[in-house]
């Protein structure tokens, strides 16, 4: 019993430890995102009044990402922890959230921010759901940032947020989201027009990552290398997709970097068809460094695949 | 092991302390209510809201998942009581929010021998000083088997260090309360967890409210490169026993963990390799100490993206019996149709220490139903 009376002491002890930092007004706001995407667009926003740090790399299947204990350190000292939603992170962030100990950043409170409530969501189910329909996401399509629209959404919502974080640098939120919204209009000019010869363009994607970039842009997906959405390839779902592909001319087949290249190789080969890797994130593919370099890599890429299969 | 999945639907148990925690609800990421600030300069969205509805009192329910274990046994073992096909437990998860300060997670296991609590706690998320508390009935932070459900191990059984020195399959597991903390430094992760328990548990058990269960734990944690960790650990329990009067044990353990994940392969390749030593000491009042070590090695290789191979070598005395060693080797091949099913195969051969020798091959099938539930790290 002295040593359970110990115990209590010692905790007793530690909790009379100074409380990390509650938001001291000159230090910059920690931000915490778990995707690249969501801190390039915090780092428009917050400028040098943030430091912003992502969990997920780019180049990573943000389905699956290991709740390491790293990540856990960077979640114990966040003011912000932005998520994308929409269920893309339950496999792997609720833990990292609930051992990080940190009151500011739980669901609820004002330092959690999932912007999908203020986005526009493709693929949204109706009537059942099961899991024979292989990984479908409940609450729509989680993938919704490549819609750069969705990301002026995005980044209002973190100018919101910030703000109520950090009122004494409101002014500079608003003008970097004036100034990034100006940048991102501007070129969405560009994307549009360079997309504008190939609309209606039919394609093949692996996984359903880009309802929101095909939406936006005007292109036709008519099939998946995955049978469903989570489900490897399989031979017959894979011979159907050729014949379907054929059928429909389609010849550009859209692939995230984290998938095995080999069916969708395969597929082209039979099809006369071209496998485009593109970046479903910032830093998904070398030189991807920012939201809007996210972009114009994924259209420059496009427009010079679809110009060369002269689609 | 397979973070994938069935973690998935598994178990956070783990968790806790370590790594791992529950698994809030999906309706839990809706977005907060406002206090921003009205923006002018806002851009309406393209198209409405899609957050789910959450019509009713359905929206506030707990994450419920089913989770089952079926094994079947062939070969002969005359040391094991197994049965040729059995389904072993079926493992029912209750999880949520419980408030602005905590969560809970309720693990019922139902088995031939009947259904008990296997877990059920709170913990507290939102304490200061970077503290985790946990109280209720709970896995002990002993090593890292001895946190883990069945349907999370990566082998249909337990190192023989387990079944001899920890409890088996049920393992240290009890009420009490778990306290833990972070120790920022800029080195690694670092995290100290101390626990008391009623000592009522297989390992330890206590005729009086003055005697209890104990447990320490020191956790480490450090990414070497992105792909690549290094997770060691040291655990320390000890207590009282039902041998007589004064009989008491002492458990020592040391656990070291290295994996290897490429990221833009994640899906497709991973590698873990996982030791665990295990020291026991019993002492009974006029009898001599029994010492007693055990240890397990193993790893684990995905080879493709559903399939994942691997082996392992065990090596342990006997707690009450300590002159008498048993050793074993198994290899497993294991199969993942998705996140929410796994069939596995291994043959385990075992030597015991009277000398006996058993050869089997163990099917195990898993399956689960209900909440994704987080990936065990």
């Amino acid at each position: 019993m002295k040593i359970f009376l110990a115990s209590v002491c010692a905790g007793a002890a530690l909790l009379a430890v100074p409380v990390d930092r509650v938001l001291a007004t000159a230090a910059p706001l920690r931000i915490v995102t778990t995707t690249e995407d969501l801190a390039s667009i915090a780092r428009e926003i917050g400028g040098d009044a943030v430091t912003v740090d992502a969990v997920a790399r780019g180049y990573q299947d943000p389905h699956f990402v290991e709740a390491k204990p790293s990540f856990i350190l960077k979640f114990s000292r966040a003011d912000l922890l932005i998520v994308v939603g929409r269920e893309l992170e339950i496999g792997w962030l609720p833990p990292l959230i609930t051992s990080s100990r940190n009151a500011r950043i739980q669901v609820g409170a004002t330092g959690f921010l999932d912007p999908s409530a203020n986005v526009k969501i493709l693929e949204l189910p109706t009537g059942q759901l099961t899991r024979a329909m292989g990984d479908v996401h409940p609450s729509g399509n989680p993938h919704y940032w490549l819609d750069p629209g969705n990301g002026r959404l995005i980044a209002a919502s973190i100018r919101d947020r910030l703000t109520t974080l950090d009122r004494t640098n409101q002014a500079t939120y608003a003008q970097r989201f004036a100034d990034f919204d100006r940048r991102l209009a501007d070129a969405e000019k560009r994307w549009d027009a360079a997309m504008q010869p190939y609309k209606g363009t039919r394609v093949v994607t692996y996984h359903r990552s880009w309802p929101n970039f095909t939406d936006r842009f005007g292109l036709d997906v008519i099939g998946y290398v995955e049978p469903k959405p989570g489900v490897p390839p399989s031979p017959a779902h894979t011979l159907r997709l050729i014949t379907e592909m054929k059928r429909q001319q389609v010849k550009v087949i859209i692939i995230e970097p984290y998938f095995d290249a080999k069916t969708p190789r395969q597929i082209a080969a039979q099809t006369g068809a071209q496998v485009l890797t593109l970046a479903p994130s910032v830093g998904g593919m070398p030189g991807v460094d920012d939201y809007l370099k996210l972009f114009d890599f994924n259209i420059n890429q496009l427009v010079a695949a679809l110009a060369k299969v002269g689609t | 092991m397979r973070t994938l999945c069935f973690g998935l639907i598994a178990r956070r148990v783990l968790c806790l302390c370590a790594v791992v925690a529950g698994v809030s609800p999906a309706a839990a990421f809706a977005q907060p209510a406002g206090g921003a600030p009205p923006q002018t300069a806002t851009p309406a969205p393209t198209a409405a809201p899609a957050q789910p509805s959450a019509a009713g009192s359905n929206v506030f329910n707990p994450d419920i998942s089913v989770i089952a274990n079926f094994v079947a046994a062939a070969g002969k073992n005359p040391n094991a009581s197994e049965r040729s096909l059995q389904l072993r437990e079926v493992e029912l998860s209750f999880r949520s929010v419980v408030d602005t300060y905590a969560r809970a997670d309720f693990f019922l296991a139902a088995s031939p021998e009947g259904v008990e609590i296997e877990e059920g706690y709170i913990t507290f998320t939102s304490l200061p000083a970077s503290l985790l508390l946990k109280a209720g009935k709970m896995r002990a932070q002993f090593g890292k088997v001895n946190t883990l459900h069945t349907h999370a191990m990566p082998s249909a059984d337990r190192p023989l260090v387990t079944q001899n020195l920890v409890g088996g399959e049920e393992g240290i597991s009890d009420s009490g309360l778990s306290l833990s903390r972070l120790i920022q430094n800029p080195l690694a992760f670092l995290e100290v967890t101390g626990e008391v328990f009623s000592g009522d548990s297989l390992v330890f058990q206590s005729d009086r409210r003055s005697r209890l269960n104990y447990g320490g734990r020191l956790r480490a944690y450090r990414d070497l490169t992105e792909s690549a960790n290094l997770d060691l650990g040291g655990s320390v329990a000890w207590g009282p026993t039902d041998l007589g009067p004064g009989a008491n044990r002492r458990l020592i353990g040391v656990d070291a963990t290295f994996r290897y994940r490429p990221l833009r392969r994640a899906i497709y390749r991973r590698f873990q390799a996982r030791t665990e030593l295990v020291w026991s000491r019993q002492d009974v009042p006029g009898a001599t100490a029994a010492r007693a070590f055990g240890l397990y090695g193993l790893a684990e290789y995905q080879f493709a993206r559903r399939w994942y191979l691997g082996g392992r070598l065990d090596r342990s005395a006997r707690v009450q019996d300590p002159d008498l060693r048993d050793s074993g080797a198994s290899v497993v091949l294991s199969f993942w149709p998705s996140e929410f099913s796994q069939l596995r195969g291994q043959y385990r051969h075992t030597r015991y220490g009277e000398g006996r020798r058993a050869h089997e091959v163990l099917f195990q099938l898993s399956f689960g139903i209900g909440a994704h539930g987080a990936h065990v790290f």
